[in-house]
């Protein structure tokens, strides 16, 4: 019986979040989970980040569809990335177990397109359209991002739960409609900062040129943090 | 010899067996049907009756070969080569990539929870995922399990996997769908002590000594399924 590895460090085996080198020892990309509810705009939000950071960074996408394709198509038509640099993991009508329970297909997912593309700077894992319960593994992503919108009802924060509570970064998406809707912007931003602390939120526009700004500026912020501990 | 430690060496790890065949082991089975859905979008899965018709089949069938595959392996059989055996008993191309995946993944979660030269190894040799029987057979010895273990948990997992999805596509009754694994488990003991003597009859006679069967319609469905492109389950 050989046990000789069990004093080891398993994250070795497994190249998961807590360890920061890829196999061969170079630094591996900041990987950064999007989350949220169905049609609050992830993937709109992650077309947006590729389109503002393409030029200056090595980016590839994740995407983890209840019916499988229709993100990672979305993504091909509009032309945001390079095909070989996005891949569709299937969740099994279960997208929360893939990014929290059980991380592995994310994982593989993540290290072939680092292997196939690669070197990569930023990996963006987009999570199926799911509940407010949903939250990314530590051992699949640095960081993650809770997507909300304003049509959703503006009582969404004050509903918290770990997405909105616990997400390194809440994304408040369609501010344009918050006066068709009846949205209380004041009231999302102040059950927000209950709910969070000083946990930033994002207020965002995606119809409005660079809508997206807030949220680049914090990407840019966890990559400067990210690359500034040596490996 | 005392009698706990008689107990010992006849029961030595009962409880990884339950670690490792729980369905909520992280490597990936959850995104897996087993086959399940094309059978019920042809029309062949419509309740709980029928989905004990298929599981029983997928017993007899391909969980009989993965089970002697794994107690094979667990057996000390050269992987290398149950892995070549499993390719030869996999017709469908799909259901072979299918299977090479969910082995990466396991092999993935094995070399965390229980790690082993083995598994190094065979991570080494065959990098882009050797066969889920094989590394469920090698992950099985990690953790301390023997054989007629490792046969269980495959076989486990032939009729655990689809039944859970049914749930899923179907909305079955859930107690319904455990109903028929509760039902199918005489016949996955039976399996499972079949494929042990496999196994062990390989270990002097080679891979041949494993079984062949095959379902030749769940290897039509994958290769059908593969190519939907709307579909809740990768298999």
């Amino acid at each position: 019986m050989h046990l000789d590895h069990a004093e080891g460090f398993p994250q070795r085996h497994t190249y998961s979040a807590p360890l920061r080198t890829r196999p061969d020892g170079r630094r591996r990309a900041l990987r950064i989970g999007l989350g949220g509810p169905v049609g609050s705009g992830k993937t709109a939000t992650v077309a947006a980040l590729c389109r503002a950071l393409r030029g200056e960074l090595s980016i590839a996408v994740v995407t983890n569809d209840i019916y499988t394709r229709e993100d990672a198509e979305f993504l091909l038509r509009n032309a945001v990335l390079p095909a070989e640099r996005i891949t569709a993991v299937e969740t099994g009508a279960c997208p929360h177990t893939a990014i929290r329970d059980d991380i592995s297909a994310n994982l593989e997912a993540v290290e072939d397109l680092e292997e196939a593309v690669g070197p990569l700077d930023l990996v963006l894992v987009e999570s199926g359209g799911d509940n407010l319960t949903a939250t990314f593994s530590k051992g699949l992503v640095d960081a993650q991002v809770f997507v909300i919108d304003v049509a959703g009802g503006d009582k969404v924060p004050r509903k918290g739960g770990p997405g909105v509570s616990t997400a390194d970064l809440l994304v408040v998406n369609k501010t344009d409609l918050a006066p068709m809707v009846g949205a209380d912007l004041g009231v999302m931003a102040r059950d927000a900062a209950a709910q969070r602390g000083t946990l930033p939120v994002a207020f965002t526009s995606l119809t409005a040129p660079d809508g997206i700004a807030p949220v680049t500026a914090w990407v840019r912020e966890q990559l400067a943090a990210w690359t500034a501990v040596p490996v | 010899m005392t009698a706990a430690t008689h107990g010992e060496r006849r029961h030595p790890a009962r409880a990884a067996l339950l670690v490792l065949a729980d369905g909520r082991f992280p490597a990936g089975g959850h995104a897996h049907s087993g086959g399940a859905e094309a059978a019920v979008k042809a029309g062949r899965i419509t309740g709980a009756a029928d989905l004990e018709e298929f599981c029983r089949g997928r017993l007899a069938t391909t969980g009989l070969v993965a089970a002697a595959l794994a107690a094979a392996a667990a057996a000390g059989v050269d992987p290398r080569a149950l892995d070549d055996a499993a390719d030869a008993r996999t017709p469908s191309p799909a259901l072979r990539a299918t299977s090479r995946r969910l082995g990466r993944q396991l092999t993935r979660a094995a070399r965390a929870v229980w790690p082993s030269p083995a598994l190094e190894e065979l991570a080494a040799s065959r990098p882009r995922g050797a066969h889920h029987s094989v590394v469920l057979g090698l992950t099985a010895a990690a953790a301390g399990l023997d054989p007629l273990d490792a046969a269980h948990a495959a076989a486990h997992e032939s009729v655990s996997g689809p039944a859970t999805a049914v749930v899923r596509l179907l909305s079955l009754d859930p107690f319904h769908a455990t109903a028929v694994l509760a039902r199918l488990a005489p016949q996955t003991d039976r399996v499972a002590r079949r494929a042990e003597e496999h196994a062990l009859a390989a270990r002097t006679g080679g891979t041949s000594a494993l079984p062949a069967a095959s379902a030749p319609l769940l290897d039509l469905f994958a290769e059908d399924h593969a190519a939907w492109p709307v579909r809740l389950f990768a298999s």
